[in-house]
């Protein structure tokens, strides 16, 4: 895929982002000011910031801009969108490239955040309700028992609190219920996947 | 007045012993004041989250939202749609308006959705409990059934992001929204007017993942809460309720501080001032108790 997405776009990584990203095509209109790098909470942690990525688009340097940990730090606080003076929907085409390169493999494999979202989507997809407690431990396991039993013990306060004032349920593990129409949620996803891939070029 | 009514989208976090519940409680008692009466959408799913995008993508995220608006048109087609988390309310919302201004998205949704036999049109109004209130209401309206005014306590308006950005509520400005302030004034408490952090991000869903990153964010926004007085935290979102309150002690722990602020909903300051008893309020619901509007709650 990678290959032949270069050859398609003629190494004209501009191109593929305004036609596969979403809100890609807004990334032209950039001017360089980088009032969204500055807005950003969590600027300082941004190997590359958005004003930033939106040049090295430019200058079509693809693998370092999809394989980047950069985009993985938006939070979605929309800060970037409201004051970006040309009105780019900034926060939209980094999770736009986060997806990009999450779908065609490339992304950064350790970054937490990428995995996390992984989990919380397949969690929602299964029963078309968000399931907490599942959705914790999957998260505190990731890397496995050993660090899963040390996150799980540092969390443990956070964790019988919410059980103690009743906001965590301890049977979500086994008994959790979900929408009723799961099958309807199954069948649904499954078109808009199928539907995504062409659009996106995947398929 | 006669009772209001809206389809709602109470979104996974209200659900029975999910981190939000008390939010429900407090929202339920609230309403009762109020007249208002809510028609919880049938079999809703969850909206994706800001987090889903990274998995989820584009069609599959706006197809979730699509199918509980669909599903609102269905029973509840001339209500507006109500959502108390900010998070649902922005993805539905967000989802409706890039649908509704393109054909090849509307005519996607629509071959999804045909898949499990619903039809999406997108006209209802998608709005934030707090919008209900400020703008079907008002503040000298939603005054008025004030029993058990909240004197002498100081609150600082958290407002967060997603209420306030990218859409807004109307007539307040991005950067200093006051609507947390005039509704902590309208129930007789003193909004901590000064306080500087009232829009700053506390991580979002990057609390799971990027625990120490969020950790920052979220003590800045308790020590300007301190730093201006403030005795607690009101917020309209589930996700800064959750991170503001619950991770207090892993911060104390990580910078040696002493942090101890209760984090509340509008709709608990609400409930108290409107009469109700703690449990009501849904205050038995907070980690980091509440004593003084326990307290008012107690008072008969």
């Amino acid at each position: 895929m990678t290959t032949q997405a270069v050859e398609k776009y003629h190494n004209d990584f501009l191109k593929e982002v305004e036609q596969n990203v979403e809100m890609g095509s807004w990334v032209k209109m950039c001017m360089q000011c980088g009032v969204c790098s500055g807005s950003c909470p969590l600027g300082p942690h941004w190997d590359h910031p958005p004003q930033e990525i939106f040049m090295m688009i430019r200058a079509g340097k693809r693998e370092e801009v999809l394989t980047s940990e950069s985009m993985w730090m938006c939070t979605s606080c929309y800060n970037c969108v409201v004051r970006c003076p040309r009105e780019l929907p900034i926060t939209h085409i980094m999770h736009g490239l986060a997806n990009y390169a999450h779908r065609l493999g490339i992304a950064h494999k350790q970054n937490p955040t990428r995995r996390f979202a992984t989990i919380f989507w397949n969690n929602i997809a299964k029963s078309g309700r968000v399931n907490e407690l599942e959705l914790s431990v999957r998260l505190y396991f990731m890397d496995g028992i050993v660090k899963g039993i040390k996150t799980g013990l540092a969390m443990l306060p956070v964790g019988l609190g919410m059980l103690k004032t009743k906001r965590l349920d301890p049977m979500g593990l086994v008994s959790h219920h979900g929408c009723k129409g799961k099958a309807d949620i199954h069948k649904m996803l499954k078109k808009a996947n199928e539907l995504e891939d062409k659009r996106k070029g995947y398929a | 007045m006669a009772t209001k009514e809206y389809s709602f989208y109470p979104g996974c976090s209200s659900e029975r012993k999910a981190s939000a519940s008390n939010y429900m409680v407090s929202v339920e008692t609230m309403c009762k004041t109020l007249d208002v009466k809510l028609n919880e959408i049938p079999d809703w799913n969850c909206c994706g989250a800001s987090i889903g995008y990274a998995q989820g993508g584009e069609l599959p995220r706006h197809a979730m939202n699509a199918r509980n608006i669909a599903l609102s048109e269905k029973s509840f087609g001339n209500q507006d749609i109500v959502a108390t988390c900010a998070a649902c309310w922005l993805g539905a919302k967000e989802s409706q308006e890039r649908i509704n201004h393109s054909e090849s998205l509307m005519g996607d949704i629509n071959t999804i959705l045909g898949e499990i036999g619903l039809k999406y049109e997108g006209k209802q109004h998608i709005r934030h409990m707090v919008e209900v209130l400020i703008e079907d209401f008002g503040y000298d309206e939603l005054k008025k059934p004030v029993k058990k005014p909240l004197e002498g306590i100081k609150i600082a308006g958290y407002v967060g992001c997603q209420t306030n950005r990218p859409f807004g509520v109307a007539g307040e400005s991005f950067e200093n929204p006051k609507y947390l302030d005039k509704l902590v004034e309208t129930m007789g408490g003193e909004p901590v007017e000064k306080y500087d952090q009232k829009v700053t991000c506390c991580g979002g869903a990057l609390a799971f993942s990027e625990p120490e990153k969020s950790y920052v964010q979220i003590k800045k926004i308790i020590e300007s809460a301190y730093d201006f007085g403030a005795e607690m935290i009101v917020t309209p979102c589930p996700v800064c309720q959750m991170n503001v309150e619950v991770y207090q002690d892993q911060i104390n722990k990580k910078y040696n501080t002493k942090f101890k602020i209760p984090v509340l909903y509008y709709s608990q300051l609400m409930a108290v001032a409107y009469g109700a008893d703690a449990k009501g309020a849904g205050l038995d619901g907070n980690i980091v108790r509440a004593t003084k509007l326990e307290e008012i709650a107690a008072r008969k």
